[in-house]
């Protein structure tokens, strides 16, 4: 099996104390199909400890996992009896009613859950999450007040301020970074940024997109202005590269994932001087809303709908054992955990205040797939100067129109 | 050959294709022709860890119903390959009355995801096939050139570019050629630009993707002429030498008409696999400047919340068509082989 | 053709041999540069704040104290068990040439002898079948896989390849038959052989270079195959591309970029010994006109 490879030492600590425990399961298959990343990393290798007696674990962490999960849900028995999801994949393996309602199971084995953890669909529970996540600010204390900005930018205004002052010192060229490249990642930005509008992305009731007012227009502007701070290759800039260039110590401020805390602020990678100056905060405001320019992401569990119930029930003990306190525990700065036993800190502040300040959670809309990827591949032309952001806000409309309408959302 | 030997021969071959590509080429025609059914969609509350809220959801049992009348989807027709994210129809027609002029026809038409990347394909094709076709060519002189004990050691060389995993080795070239890398930072020396980018200019980027197409093709186009250049008949050369023809001459009228089929094999197999390039735009994140009709396949299918398979489908039908269509040219040169050889 | 070199002039000589060398400074210098960053830490080779760091080693020497490390092939190799994919890798690519080839040589021998038109019309539709982008057909077969429970088992993985690299092996060995003198098998079928034993005592016999050379190319595609296996086969059974990729994973977690760097470096060596072992076949197969048209 391959996750008996982990190389967590926290994994390692907890394969001895569940093991003894045995989760409670008489039997039955257990297989999970997620997204790779430490924390993910932590829960599957704690459900994989439940193996034996007539138990079986097995993982496939990829990274590809949204393009196999549909194909392997709908066969019948499915490939996986759980899938770990968020709140964009939960939709779309709903809309095809390929996850269960977990009201029984939770009901029977999830005493140590909390009210908030659990995702409910029309009053049913759909999924259960153990771990939130949010772009938001990351900034370079020591940078700042070099360059005389007093305080951390609340605002994506003060954070155009503070990057000018940060530029006319001549301390930084590009002090600013977002992930912007081209695709998911900038319909991401676009997202996080029109929330901060609190306007909606559809006519109220409808599929139809209408993202093409002012909200839109100023939106884009924001970015725009915000690009201007970045490095010229902004459009290339996936998490992983503004990690690095964090790291390296070419930005002051920047827009990142909330998981990539952690490892900002280990001693890897980075001198010390980036890591004690790196403060994490809230996402910032803008315009005349007060609520933070940024989506609230969870990833949590669902049971696919064609596994059998035994493999169902083992699935759900496992993934119990997989998201339960210890693991917190042992795990604690991998990832913002919903669990009670999760302790805040510096790597998790971000996230907590950007929650707090109001931000709302990422769409779980049907649809809402469909328009993420039609403005990933449409609003570059505006930042690149080509084209109107009036133009490319029709562009989106008319992409995802078309989009929708093959996926039977419009007429 | 009798047709029954013939049969007999074929079948492994033919059943491996028809199976798992015949039967999947047409499922996906068929599936191109077609849109899922119209979602019967309720709105309820969703509750998490960050509040509740009333959204739209797709009723599973009522949509299920559809399905099971009719599993294929609404049948639609040519309406997907005319829609706008492909032929776009109705909105080449809207540019064609309403622009000024044919500049501003043409950047309305390439403001539309297919044509933009029909217009990236059929450039990275036709300006990197004919250069790989040079660069081989003139690598195999060289090499054939060189003395006995080092060839072996350069035709090797010559042929990592092709045979280190693609995957990888993008990754690698894409941080050399980052401003910071060793490969950026030395162009902007040499141009004395500090601001010089790569990944960052359209025109640029259009160029850094031939660049490495070139580089990683050529060593097909080269070993495949290096092994065409041992075979020159050398009594033709002696008598062309003996005629008093010059070195360019006999490199004219003998090399380069020997070689000739092979060029014309190597060009089938070229325009065939460049016209289908996304590789390095995925690698090189380069799809803001550059996007290709594989690379729209690919965005329809991978790493999407909701993948189009009818959107993708009617593209890779499109990819069929428009290969056939280079392709044209060389199938009649072979037609014409195959009925001299009949004969 | 080496009189025609001794009556080249030297300075013509120079410039050949500059272009060459200016090639051969394109074509390995990125390996070379990757096979040197191996032995690096990730702050040094993918730095973004110097690329000499690469060259010094400048955190190489902060984070482990030596100027070099074997922390990725460590990692890879011990941590990560890439044997397990270099193992599978084997299996796949060892089946893939074997059934390709057996099934191309078969077919090739076919469309070589047949002189019928459908022949011609067959070695069409295989060109149509190889313009069809491998990741729609990839996605196609995803469904009917899963449920016939046939999706991440290596041979799936294995006969998915021969089938996608099938056009393009009976192009090489159609066009290497043709060059095979009809007269041989004919003689033999007069002497009373059936078809098949002819190809199998006349023709077997002198096809080795051509097929060695498809061979070649055979066992390229499905050493780099990423879109085949690494969605058509499960984490225990990955090859090495998918499990290269998997070192990235969606968060590249610090470290584990240089297992893949080093997974790469690993996995281009039995390449080299590939190559330099059938150098002389490849290109003797190709000579005797595996290729031609």
């Amino acid at each position: 099996m391959f996750l008996k490879t982990i190389t967590f030492a926290g994994a390692f600590a907890l394969l001895g104390s569940t093991a003894i425990a045995g989760c409670g399961i008489s039997g039955g298959n257990v297989s999970v199909l997620s997204n790779d990343f430490p924390a993910i990393q932590a829960v599957t290798s704690a459900a994989a400890a439940c193996a034996g007696d007539g138990v079986t674990v097995e993982t496939n962490l990829t990274k590809d996992h949204k393009d196999i999960m549909v194909a392997a849900l709908t066969a019948n028995p499915a490939q996986y009896s759980s899938v770990v999801v968020s709140n964009s994949t939960l939709v779309t393996l709903m809309n095809d009613g390929l996850v269960r309602p977990l009201d029984e199971m939770v009901a029977k084995h999830g005493a140590a859950l909390s009210k908030s953890q659990l995702i409910t669909v029309n009053g049913k529970v759909m999924a259960v999450a153990f771990m939130a996540n949010a772009q938001h600010l990351f900034s370079r204390t020591d940078v700042l007040e070099a360059a005389g900005v007093d305080g951390i930018p609340a605002t994506y205004e003060d954070v155009l301020a503070a990057a000018e002052k940060i530029r006319a010192a001549g301390l930084m060229d590009y002090p600013v970074a977002l992930n912007t490249k081209a695709g998911w990642n900038l319909a991401e930005e676009f997202v996080n940024m029109y929330m901060g509008t609190g306007a909606d992305f559809f006519k109220s009731g409808t599929a139809e997109a209408a993202v093409n007012n002012e909200n839109g227009v100023a939106t884009l502007e924001m970015l725009k202005s915000l690009v201007a701070y970045s490095n010229p290759d902004y459009l290339t800039y996936d998490s992983n590269a503004t990690q690095a260039e964090w790291e390296a110590g070419n930005l002051a401020l920047a827009t990142m994932w909330g998981s990539r805390g952690s490892a900002v602020l280990d001693d890897e990678g980075s001198t010390a001087e980036v890591v004690s100056g790196t403060v994490l905060s809230a996402a910032p405001t803008w315009g005349n809303d007060a609520r933070p320019a940024s989506t609230l992401w969870w990833d949590g569990i669902a049971i696919s709908t064609n596994a059998s119930d035994e493999d169902a029930e083992a699935t759900f003990v496992a993934m119990m054992n997989g998201i339960s306190s210890d693991v917190v525990k042992a795990n604690n700065d991998a990832a913002v955990w919903l669990d009670g036993a999760y302790m805040p800190s510096p790597a998790s502040a971000g996230v907590s205040s950007t929650a707090a300040g109001g931000a709302a959670p990422y769409p779980m809309l049907p649809f809402m797939g469909a328009l993420h990827t039609a403005l990933g591949a449409e609003i570059t032309d505006f930042l690149q100067g080509s084209e109107s952001a009036k133009q490319a806000l029709a562009d989106v409309e008319a992409a995802y129109t078309a989009a929708a309408k093959e996926q039977g959302f419009l007429k | 050959m009798k047709n029954r030997t013939f049969f007999w021969f074929i079948l492994p071959s033919l059943i491996t294709m028809l199976l798992f590509i015949a039967l999947p080429i047409v499922s996906v025609a068929v599936q191109s022709l077609h849109i899922e059914h119209e979602a019967v969609m309720v709105e309820v509350e969703n509750c998490g860890p960050f509040g509740c809220k009333q959204e739209l959801q797709v009723d599973v049992e009522e949509t299920a119903k559809l399905k099971e009348e009719r599993p294929l989807g609404q049948f639609n027709g040519l309406g997907t390959y005319t829609n706008r994210n492909h032929l776009a129809f109705s909105e080449i027609g809207l540019a064609w009355r309403s622009s000024t002029g044919l500049v501003d026809f043409m950047s309305k038409a390439l403001n539309l995801p297919f044509y933009r990347a029909l217009a990236f394909t059929l450039t990275y094709t036709f300006v990197v096939t004919p250069l790989v076709i040079i660069f081989g060519f003139m690598i195999a002189l060289g090499v054939n050139t060189l003395p006995k004990r080092i060839k072996g050691p350069t035709i090797f060389i010559s042929l990592l570019p092709m045979i280190v995993t693609p995957l990888i080795g993008s990754l690698i070239l894409f941080w050399m050629i980052d401003a910071n890398g060793i490969l950026g930072a030395t162009l902007q020396r040499i141009f004395d630009d500090p601001n010089l980018s790569l990944k960052a200019s359209p025109a640029l980027t259009w160029i850094m993707l031939m660049v490495y197409g070139v580089w990683h093709s050529a060593p097909f186009a080269f070993i495949v002429f290096y092994a065409g250049l041992q075979t020159v008949p050398a009594d033709t050369m002696e008598a062309a030498m003996i005629d008093g023809a010059s070195r360019w001459e006999r490199t004219r009228y003998v090399v380069l008409p020997h070689l000739m089929p092979l060029t014309v094999f190597i060009s089938l197999i070229q325009l065939m696999d460049n016209f289908r390039v996304f590789e390095p735009i995925v690698s090189f994140s380069a799809q803001a400047s550059a996007t290709s009709l594989s690379w729209i396949i690919y965005n329809d299918l991978v790493g999407t919340e909701s993948q189009f398979f009818g959107s993708a489908g009617a593209t890779s039908v499109l990819t069929i068509i428009g290969v056939s269509i280079l392709l044209i040219p060389v199938l009649i040169r072979t037609w014409r082989d195959f009925n001299q050889k009949v004969v | 053709m080496s009189d025609i070199v001794h009556r080249r002039s030297p300075v013509l000589n120079i410039i050949i041999w500059g272009l060459v060398l200016v090639w051969i400074v394109a074509a390995g210098f990125p390996f070379l540069w990757t096979l040197w960053g191996s032995f690096k830490v990730q702050g040094d080779f993918f730095s973004k704040a110097d690329w000499t760091n690469a060259v010094y080693g400048v955190r190489t020497q902060i984070e482990t104290g030596g100027a070099f490390t074997g922390k990725g092939y460590y990692g890879a190799w011990v941590t990560k068990e890439f044997w397990i994919a270099a193992l599978n890798t084997s299996i796949v690519v060892v089946s893939v040439v074997i059934i390709s080839l057996t099934l191309g040589t078969l077919g090739g021998y076919a469309l070589a002898r047949s002189g019928k038109k459908y022949a011609f019309y067959l070695l069409m539709l295989a060109l149509v079948f190889r313009a069809m982008p491998h990741i729609t057909l990839v996605s196609g077969y995803l469904l009917p896989f899963f449920e016939w429970n046939l999706w991440g088992h290596l041979p799936t993985a294995i006969i998915v390849m021969v089938a996608i690299n099938q056009p393009f092996t009976l192009w090489m060995l159609h066009s290497f038959f043709l060059n095979i003198p009809k007269d041989l098998d004919e003689s033999a079928m007069v002497d009373g052989c059936t078809r098949f034993q002819a190809f199998r005592h006349v023709i077997v016999p002198v096809m080795w270079p051509g097929v060695v050379t498809t061979g070649l190319f055979s066992f390229l595609l499905a050493y780099n195959d990423f879109t085949v296996t690494a969605t058509l086969l499960s984490q225990a059974n990955q090859t090495m591309v998918p499990k290269i990729a998997s070192f990235l994973g969606t968060t590249q977690t610090e470290g584990n970029v240089m297992f893949a760097v080093a997974a790469v470096v690993s996995a281009t060596a039995p390449l080299f010994v590939l190559i330099l072992f059938f150098q002389r076949q490849i290109v003797s197969g190709l000579t005797a006109g595996a290729v031609k048209g």
